[in-house]
């Protein structure tokens, strides 16, 4: 099989596996529905678009890590050992980016209209913000999925995950909030081009170093 | 000694360094004032760290070519001293930001940049503490480090640029490239750099050495 009908056929097999038991994603709803709420209790209003903005996007934070640091502790040992044998590792890293990217993009709309539902707040340019979260959750799943592969191999991957991936993800985080906060304001989208063409080119960057570096995480 | 002279020369540019750059004159600017002088001791740090780092960076590409020992011991030891050269980048800009923007922290976006930066390299450290097996530890650190590091040069060198800073060098400030120094400065300020970063290598090599040397004895054992 060549590359692409690989990863065509794993991305499948990950949709697949989480249709079945539907475990992941409905716990991953759960866990923002109810950090919303409890946002939504502890704070009652926002009233400043600065804080509320924030907010948003540490919400997201805790629950895209929590998302994704499952992709790799979830399989087994012998089944990865299996993928291994039938296909490559660039079809396999590729697969689960996409894959995570696909679940952080149902994941972060959905988040979005609940979070909008409990906290009302004016937004200037509401497609130019959603724009801003579907960048957020495509940079957040290329980043978290080689950072999961990496803590997956050490003994206590969960709370290695957070220390591992929380450094990294601030610069990205720092020019997410700033783009989103444009956005906000309503400011005319020219502004906010500096800042996307930022944000693709780290993504470019981690998804090649991940392709570069995943076959040497992979031999076990 | 002929293949010691880096070493005395890095001594003797140091030393220079400092006697110069206390004593030389310095030209008067408001705010600055005398800590100018710390031009000469702040900003070298930076540069020994970028350099340890990228050596650190480079060692941990080759140790995934070659699977040997040594190069994940120079890896991991010139981030060591990358990091400590980054506290104390950090040290002394906070001192100088006391006496000219008035607090230690003021929220700059490089200071934020240089912090989150040592927070990644002190994640390095973290994850090289849980792997216990040895070939392991090295092939994911390596990983890790090579990961982190172009997501160190975006933090460093792009992010500040693209806000309103404080710093030298970022949003529109005058820097330190050849038009904005004084030229004063500049024959105290360039023997510094290189003088620290010799430093930085010989400390680095020396870690390096001592590692080893513990390795053997622990193997004979």
């Amino acid at each position: 099989m060549d590359l692409l009908s690989q990863i065509k056929f794993l991305i499948r097999k990950e949709i697949m596996l989480e249709w079945r038991s539907k475990y992941a994603f409905n716990g991953i709803l759960l866990y923002v529905v109810s950090t919303v709420f409890v946002c939504y209790l502890a704070f009652r209003e926002i009233s400043s678009p600065p804080t509320w903005n924030a907010l948003f996007w540490i919400i997201m934070l805790f629950a895209s890590v929590n998302a994704i640091t499952k992709s790799f502790i979830q399989e087994s040992r012998g089944r990865q050992l299996y993928y291994y044998t039938i296909t490559s590792p660039q079809a396999i890293i590729i697969s689960k980016i996409i894959y995570n990217i696909l679940l952080m993009l149902l994941l972060s709309v959905i988040a979005l209209g609940f979070y909008t539902l409990v906290f009302k707040n004016p937004l200037g340019d509401p497609a130019f913000y959603l724009l801003s979260v579907l960048l957020g959750s495509i940079s957040f799943a290329s980043v978290f999925t080689m950072i999961s592969g990496i803590a997956s191999k050490a003994s206590n991957g969960g709370a290695l995950m957070a220390i591992l991936s929380f450094p990294v993800i601030i610069p990205l985080l720092v020019v997410l909030i700033k783009l989103s906060k444009n956005a906000m304001d309503g400011l005319d989208r020219s502004v906010s081009y500096d800042e996307i063409g930022v944000l693709l080119a780290i993504n470019v960057i981690v998804v090649t170093t991940s392709l570069l570096l995943f076959p040497y995480l992979w031999r076990d | 000694m002929t293949k010691n002279w880096w070493k005395i020369l890095a001594t003797v540019l140091v030393l220079f360094s400092i006697i110069a750059g206390f004593l030389f004159h310095v030209p008067e600017k408001p705010i600055l004032n005398e800590t100018i002088r710390n031009i000469h001791f702040h900003v070298p740090m930076w540069f020994s760290m970028i350099v340890t780092l990228t050596v650190s960076f480079v060692y941990s590409i080759r140790y995934l070519r070659s699977s040997s020992e040594n190069d994940d011991l120079m890896a991991i030891e010139s981030a060591n001293v990358g990091i400590i050269f980054g506290v104390l980048g950090l040290i002394t800009g906070a001192v100088w930001a006391k006496f000219t923007w008035g607090e230690a922290w003021s929220n700059d976006p490089k200071q934020n940049s240089a912090a989150i930066a040592l927070l990644v390299y002190l994640a390095y450290l973290v994850l090289r503490n849980a792997l216990e097996e040895e070939q392991k530890r090295g092939r994911i650190s390596a990983v890790y480090n090579i990961f982190a590091f172009p997501i160190m040069v975006v933090l460093l060198f792009i992010l500040p640029r693209m806000t309103d800073s404080l710093h030298p060098g970022n949003g529109g400030n005058p820097g330190f490239n050849t038009k904005d120094m004084a030229p004063e400065l500049r024959p105290v300020f360039y023997p510094a750099v290189l003088g620290w970063i010799l430093i930085s290598v010989w400390i680095t090599t020396l870690r390096y050495r001592i590692r080893k040397l513990e390795n053997q004895i622990n193997e004979e054992n």
